[in-house]
Order: C-alpha cells, then structure tokens, then sequence
C-alpha cells in the first residue's frame, strides 16, 4: 500500500495560545514567502524519494495556516495543486485547520478554488471568559457569523472543542457543546487540556495561578461531553472525535491504524518506511536546509510496531483489526499479546470480539493504563 | 632492622588526627599539609584527597578513615615521620574516631574562627582527651570577613580550657599556617613509647575490603614488631592469620618487610570476613602472645534498624551481596533476612545512625543497581511481657499484642546542642514537641548557649536533626550519647490500606501522639499513593482501633484526549515513562506503592 496521507504545517500565529506546545511563531517579521519555497522544495524532493500514487487526504495545520495573508495563501494552494492534486482522486479529503477569526470570506474562495473540501475551526470554547483565560483571541459572537460564511461554500466542517480548561465548570462544557451542536458542522473534535512545558500555562502553573479541573471533575466533563455530543447526532469514533454518519475524518484515521504518512514543513512529523521523522522545526534552519530537512530519524523496529498499532489502534472505537494485525505483522495477536491480554481482561477495560480488540465504555477514560500494558510485553520468536 | 634502629626511628614518630566540627574545613587542612610535606605535589592533588569515596565528596564528610606516612623534615634540622590518621566527621560514627584517636598520641583541633566551638567540636575533645591526646588548637578560616581570631582563642581557653595562646591561626584554603601546624607538631606531639622487642600489640582502628588481598586491617603498633610471614592472633576471637603483606600509604601504597613501634599502615592475612577483622581489637602473634588486649575494645552495636526490600523480588540474592560486600568493609553494618507479608523477602539492616543508614542505601543503588523498598527505621524496644519475658524488638511489627505486654522501655539520649541564643525559644519548643526533658541550660559566652536534653532516641533518628537545622537557619549544631533504656507509653501503630494491614508500614508511636500521628500519616499515603482503578480506604489503627482514615480514590482519567499531529514517538515515551515508573513501585496486595510511602511514617508535618 501507497503512501496515502500528507500533513502540511504552516508555523505561524498571529497570537499564541496559551495552552499550545506545537512548533509555532509570531507572524510578524517571518519569512513566510520564503518558507513557502522552502515547503515546496522539500514537497519535490520527498515525492521524489519516496513517491506514491495516490493519496487519499492531505491536512493543512498549523501553527494557524489562516493566518497566510491572501497572496500567500493562493500561493499554498498552487503548491499543493501542483504536487499533491495530481496525485489524488474524487475520494480526497482535503482539510485546512482556521481560526474563527482569521479568516476572510477571500481566504475561503481561495480554500475552495484550491481544492479544499474541509475545514476545521479551533473554536474551543463558546465562553468569552474562558477563551480570554486561555489565550485565544476570538469571541462567541465571530464563531457562528464565520461558519455561516464557511458552510456556505464547504458541507464538511469540524470544530475543536476543549475541556479541563483553568475554573472551568460542568454548566460551561454542557454550554459548549450545545452550541457546537446548533452550528453546521458533520464533526466534533473534542481535546482536554494537557499541561505542557514551555506553554504561557506551565509558566502560570509553577506560580501556582493556574487553576486546573481535578481529576474527577475532568472525568466528568469528559463523560459529559460524549454524552451530549452523541445524544446530538455524532457518535464517539475515537477518544476525542465524534462525527456523523461517514463524516469521520479520513486524515486521523491514518494514524490510528498505524499507516504511514508524510509531513511537510519546519517540525512536522512523518512516517515512511518504516521510518518515524521529525523535521527540522526552527524556521531559519528549515528554510535554509539542504536536502530534506530532518531532524531525527527513528527506523521502528517490528515489536515497536506491533505496539504502535495497538495504542494508536485502540484510541478508535472499533479497536485493533486481528485479521488487520495478522496480515501486517504476519503473526497471531494471540502469540504475541496473548500474555498482555490475559492480565488486562479481568480489569474490564479491554474487551475482545471475533474481529476485534477494543476499549469498553470504562477503559476509555483511562486508555492508557491499557495502552502502557503493550509497551515492551511483546512476546515475539 | 635491629633493635636499636627500631628504637631511634620511633623517636622521630609522631601520629596525629585532625578533629574538627562537620565543616571546620578538617578535610581541606589535611590536603595542605599532603602538599606541603611532598606527599602529593598540587599537580596531582585532587582536592580533599582523603575523601576517596565519591559520596564523602559530594556530601563534604568522611566516612572511611584513611592514614597517611608523611615525610618532613622540620626547622631543627631533623627527619620525621608523620602518620596522619583520619577521622570520620559525624556523631554516627563515634566509636571509629574513638578509636582511630587511640592510635594517636597527638591532635590537632580545628575550630573555625567564625563560628568557634561547636558542639561536635566539644565532642570530639572530650574523645581526645579520653585517649590522653596532646591538643593543639589551630584557628582555622581565618581569612573569612566574619573571622574572630581572639574571641574563638579565648572561647577555647573557657569552655574547653586548653591553653589556646599557641594556637596557630590559620587558612587551610589559603595555605596560611601549615607549616607552623606542622612544627608544633613535631615539638609538642610526644614520640610513641613502646617497646619493638616487647610482644605485639597492634591496634585494628579501621578495615576495608579488597579483592585480591581479602580484608585489610588498618593498624597502629603500640608494643613488638609484626613482619611478613608472622603468625599473627586476633585477640578477640583467637583466630589466627598469616601476614602476607605489610603497607604503609604515602598516600600511595608501599610495601614495608615489617612494621613496629609506633608505625601505623595496613596489614593484609587472606582474611575473608570482616567479623574478623573488628576495629578496637588488638592483633598479636601467635608464638608470642600479649597477656592484655590494648584497652577500649567493644562490638559496635547498630542503633538504628530498617528493613530493605529489593523492589524486583527476583534481586534479592543480589542484595545479599551487596550487604555481604559493604559489610566487608563495615563491620557496625549488621543484617539478616526478614519477611514481609507486604513486601516479601529483604533484610533486617542494623546501623550506627541515620546517616550510617543512608549511605549504606545510596551504595546500594549506586553501586550494586538494586532498587529497593526502605522501610521506617526503628530504634531497639525493650518489651516486656506480662509473663515476665523481656523481648528485644527492632521491628515494630514484630511488637506482641498489646494485652500481652506489661511495659515497653525505649533507648534515650542525652543532646547536647549548641546554638546562638536567638534560637533557645525554638529548640527548647522543637525537643518539648519531641518528648524531651530538659536537662541543662549553658551560656559558653554572651551570644551562645549549650542545651541540655535527655530525649527518646527514636525522635532523634527521624528528623529531629533537619527539624533543629531549619529552625536555627542551620546555626545549631548538634551531639548525643546513649544513657540508656527508660520506660514510655508506646503502642504500636498498623496501617491498613485496601483493608489490609501492611506490616511494612507498621510504627511504634507514644500513646499521646497516636491520633495525630496516624493523622498524617494517612494523609501523606494518600497523596504518595497513585490513584488505582479502585477506592483505596486508607486507616492508622493501634490494635483493633481504628484512629485515622483516608480514602485513594479511584482512577477517573487517564487519557491523552489530545491532538498531538502525527508525532506518534512523544505518545510513545510518554507510554514508556508512565510503565517505567510502575517498575519503581511495589505490588502490595493489590495496591501499588511507592518507594516514598514506606519512609512516610516518618515525617511528622502537617506539611
């Protein structure tokens, strides 16, 4: 099987979100045009390299790719009309990640001359207060008035929701939620906050101004939150992602089953070859890089793999194929997990069909007490 | 050598100690006069050379002694020979610096000339003195903004009462006075007496393990000659070895045909254990026998006891070793095995102190790689039983049942701090809090006060010593001796987790402080403890009471419930370190328990 995914990062932000550890940048003063060429030439040489015929999504995140002004986003989108369309079919899925209010009604008519199809929205929060507390600098009232503008020309929107955000409460999710559901959108991502080093909020944190959810009420936020958005419409077809029918992204799917995927721009990530990178992420090195601009390489090893596709297989609700899992590794999941699941079924967190491994409803919230059981327990000849 | 030679050599002999208070700057004093005497040139010199182990470097004491053959010749024109013998610098290990002290007829006592005396300062003096040592007082750190020469020379003559007007003022970081050090030594430190031909008497004040030489005894001659080939008879236990090889350090080691009066350095017998080999005992020969053991030798008895567990159940037999090994070069070390329900096979581990304890620990880890479980350390409780047995009890779960036991009796000691009088409020609050009876109340002169309090050794070995550092801003020192066993009202404190009772965090606690104590402690094994997927009921009870509870809740959340693109290694590591810290903890019933919890019952803040 072909290479049937790409990811392209666009580092820049207009402002940085409080909360976010992905490479990014201030807008101002960056060498965007330049970075550009940079994205192009390393688009070239990759498919030069490792070449495919057929992909099947291409995801454009960020960073806040709306934050390219006009002529820089029509030059995006000629990039990838160039390199990536050619190789694509009427089944693509073709997303750019927006902000609520970095995007104008041109930027959407260059989206969509250019082949776009979805868009995701960080909305987050419909909370003025809580968007304020977490660095984001649109408000309630810009949400529905930009996806009006977008839905009139994209039928497949997702938005981004968070929860365990700083004095966040029950009634303020359920709000949330209730607001996605009356916006014209097929999906619902749905993130709890993560503290991580190096953000405005690990900073906050270590001074002690940074009142978190406890764990409990973050369970219940998180219960709340599949409870409403599947009474809704949406199902749960992964641990933070909810959509309608067939509306599931494409993209993620990858992923999750473990496929493998490349990663244009400054710090993304790719997966070829049997081979986890990483980019250069500083954008003066990225754009200066000769050849391809990695950073790391990490060949995985067959037991990695297997692992891999259990963690990343069990995050969906259908869970690790055995049938999949038999003809990707060549070998019975029996034989090599056997052990592992013997252990974790009494815990009820983990269940076992004729076709399938999969999370019950209890092991979702607490996936990786499951998922750290197939680390280095693979019994393999 | 004959006779005569033997006899005209020793009188150029002249053995000496540094004694000082932890920090007086003893260690660096030695290495200046290493230099100076051309024992090492500063080329070489690693600085504070006679701490060989990389723990008494970082943690700035010693541990193991070490001796030293100098070379010097002084300012009448003559050649001496200079046996530098060290000595560790902390109240655990008092009965070794007694001894090495015993092999010296001379000492030199380092006081700071900031902070002047201390109480360890007086400790060691009176250790000194005990041992009939010549003192020679120097006045160190001179060269400090704060340095008070004359003030400390005349707190030396009032509280110690040593003529102080030759005291040498000094800087041993500077390299100011050495060399005045060196020629008081040589004047004032006598030559040692004993008789080359009479039958050998050799002090053992120290031993260590080797590979190839099997233990190595370090050794002063006070009477007779010991050669290579000699028979030789271990006084206390009558075993006899044959020499294979005599040393002295200089501080790199040279082989010597024999040693004599006087001589202090290393004799090596392919002895294989330690218990051999006890510092305080006299080594003589066996065709010649002493009639006397040289006076002062007594078994080091460990005060403080704590159970070590290896985490990986199947690294017990690798913990044996290490023991085995440290106790080669540690005779105060004492260990046998245990079990625990809880814990399962490990050790019941005897040491001098806390700090004893703690190094014996981090070897363990650093040098032997086996993470282990310590359990709360516990002093000797004397129990007596209503039928008129008496137990001697290092574990408190090994206390009898309460309706069986008459009375319990607890080791106390008398401490003696010393602290600038700012402080007298907040030690005399700290040792009431810990069941102490005040003794005595000491101006040494306007600004500084010794306190006087006989407390329940058991206070001390948990952190009385941390408790009186923060509250004085680390201006109090401390010092301590054993006065032996007095009665108290203690029970036994159980914590149960899940319902069951785990003996491992089992304590002995006085009557009065039980509630509270269980209090605590139930509150920090619930912050240490990780949440399972189940409630755990936490509860302290003293026999069927239960006085304390807390509950673990369960596990709501553990999920990355986030976008983390297509960076699939960080979810990785991620994974990896959360497995990784279960490998640290320990399975107990069905709770899985932290290394920290074990050492929790110690801690006594409502922190």
């Amino acid at each position: 099987m072909g290479i049937r995914a790409a990811y392209v990062h666009i580092p820049f932000c207009e402002h940085i979100c409080y909360y976010c550890d992905f490479n990014k940048v201030f807008l101002k003063n960056q060498p965007v045009d330049e970075y550009l060429d940079a994205l192009e030439r390393e688009i070239e040489m990759t498919l030069k390299q490792y070449p495919t015929d057929h992909l099947e999504t291409i995801f454009i995140g960020g960073g806040t790719p709306t934050a390219l002004n006009e002529p820089q986003m029509q030059r995006l989108m000629e990039i990838i009309q160039k390199h990536l369309l050619p190789l694509t079919g009427d089944d693509l899925e073709y997303t750019v990640e927006s902000n609520p209010d970095g995007v104008s009604e041109e930027k959407l008519d260059i989206m969509k001359a250019g082949g776009v199809n979805r868009v995701s929205f960080g909305v987050q929060s419909f909370d003025d207060g809580l968007l304020e507390r977490i660095g984001r600098t649109h408000r309630e009232a810009k949400v529905a008035q930009t996806l009006d503008a977008a839905a009139k020309r994209f039928d497949n929107i997702s938005v981004d929701l968070m929860f365990g955000l700083p004095n966040q409460t029950l009634d303020q999710v359920r709000y949330d939620v209730s607001r996605a559901l009356q916006l014209p959108i097929t999906h619902i991502s749905s993130y709890s906050l993560i503290l991580e080093p190096h953000t405005v909020f690990a900073i906050q944190e270590r001074k002690g101004k940074l009142p978190l959810p406890t764990q409990d009420l973050e369970a219940e936020m998180y219960q709340v939150m599949i409870d409403t958005i599947e009474a809704g419409g949406y199902a749960q077809y992964e641990i933070s992602n909810f959509a309608q029918t067939g509306k599931e992204s494409r993209h993620n799917r990858v992923y999750w089953e473990n496929d493998e995927y490349y990663g244009f721009g400054a710090g993304s990530h790719s997966y070829i070859n049997q081979t986890r990178r990483a980019n250069i992420a500083p954008i003066p090195h990225y754009i200066k890089a000769e050849g391809l601009p990695v950073r790391k390489e990490t060949p995985l090893t067959n037991v990695e793999r297997m692992e891999e596709e259990m963690f990343l297989g069990l995050r969906m609700k259908d869970g690790v194929s055995l049938e999949r899992f038999q003809t990707k590794y060549g070998v019975a999941f029996k034989d090599v997990f056997g052990e592992v699941m013997k252990r974790l079924l009494p815990n009820g967190l983990v269940e076992q069909t004729e076709t399938h491994i999969r999370l019950t409803p209890a092991g979702v919230p607490l996936a990786n007490e499951v998922f750290a059981e197939f680390i280095g327990e693979a019994q393999v000849q | 050598m004959t006779n005569e030679d033997r006899l005209k050599r020793q009188k150029s002999i002249r053995n000496f100690s540094i004694i000082a208070h932890i920090d007086h700057g003893k260690s660096t004093l030695a290495d200046r006069i290493l230099e100076k005497t051309g024992a090492l040139t500063s080329r070489e010199m690693k600085d504070q050379t006679l701490d060989a182990m990389d723990l008494e470097r970082e943690r700035g004491i010693t541990i193991k002694l070490n001796a030293v053959q100098l070379k010097y010749t002084a300012k009448d024109g003559e050649d001496y020979i200079l046996h530098l013998i060290d000595t560790p610098g902390h109240v655990d290990f008092t009965y070794e610096v007694s001894r090495s002290l015993a092999a010296c007829e001379g000492a030199v006592l380092v006081v700071d000339a900031a902070q002047g005396i201390e109480a360890q300062t007086l400790a060691n003096v009176y250790l000194a003195l005990d041992n009939d040592l010549e003192i020679l007082p120097i006045i160190n750190k001179i060269d400090l903004p704060s340095a008070d020469v004359e003030r400390v020379r005349q707190e030396i003559e009032d509280v110690i009462g040593l003529d102080a007007s030759e005291a040498v003022p000094t800087s041993a970081k500077a390299g100011i006075g050495i060399e005045e050090i060196l020629e008081q030594i040589v004047e004032k430190v006598p030559a040692p007496t004993g008789d080359p031909s009479a039958p050998l008497e050799a002090l053992i004040f120290d031993s260590y393990y080797d590979a190839y030489r099997g233990v190595v005894a370090s050794i002063r001659i006070v009477n007779g000659t010991v050669k290579v080939g000699d028979k030789i008879r271990m006084m206390s236990t009558g075993k006899d070895f044959e020499v294979l090889e005599l040393a002295v350090a200089t501080p790199k080691p040279l082989r010597q045909q024999e040693l004599t009066v006087g001589d202090v350095g290393t004799l090596s017998a392919s002895i294989k254990t330690v218990g051999d080999v006890r510092v305080g005992d006299t080594i003589t020969l066996a065709k010649q026998p002493a009639t006397e053991a040289l006076p002062g030798y007594r078994k080091m008895n460990p005060m403080v006891y704590c159970g070590l567990y290896p985490i990986d159940a199947a690294k017990y037999n690798d913990l044996r070793e290490a023991l085995e090994k440290l106790q080669l070069s540690d005779a105060a070390l004492e260990f046998e095995p245990e079990t625990s329900q809880a814990l399962g096979f490990g050790f019941r581990c005897g040491f001098l102190g806390m700090l004893h304890m703690e190094i014996i620990q981090e070897r363990i880890e650093r040098e032997f790689n086996i993470d282990m479980i310590t359990t709360a350390p516990s002093v000797i409780y004397h129990v007596t039983t209503t039928a008129g047995e008496v137990l001697h009890v290092d574990n408190p779960s090994k206390m009898p049942d309460q309706q069986k036991v008459e009375f319990i009796e607890e080791p106390f000691v008398k401490a003696a701090v010393m602290t600038p009088n700012d402080y007298v409020g907040a030690i005399m609050e700290l040792c009431q809090k810990k069941r102490g009876t005040f003794v005595d109340m000491q101006y040494i002169d306007t600004t500084r006060v010794k306190i006087t309090y006989e407390l329940p050794l058991s206070e001390i070995v948990y952190d009385f010593f941390d408790q009186l550092k923060s509250s004085t801003k680390g201006y109090a020192s401390l010092d301590y001796e054993l006065i032996g066993y007095q009665q108290s009202r203690l029970v036994k404190m159980d914590i149960l987790l899940n319902n069951e009772n785990v003996d491992a965090l089992s304590f002995i606690v006085h009557r009065d402080f039980a509630y509270e104590r269980g209090k605590v402690i139930v509150d920090k094994l619930k912050e240490l403890i990780p949440r399972m997927q189940f409630e755990v009921p936490i509860q302290a009870a003293v026999g069927t009471k239960i006085v304390a509870r807390s509950t673990i809740k369960a596990l709501r959340k553990n999920v990355l419930a986030k976008c983390y693109g297509g960076d699939i290694s960080r979810k990785r590591k991620l994974l990896e370190k959360q497995k990784e810290g279960k490998k640290r903890m320990k399975m107990v019933g069905s709770v899985e328990v932290p290394q920290e919890a074990f050492m929790s019952v110690l801690s006594m803040d409502e922190d």
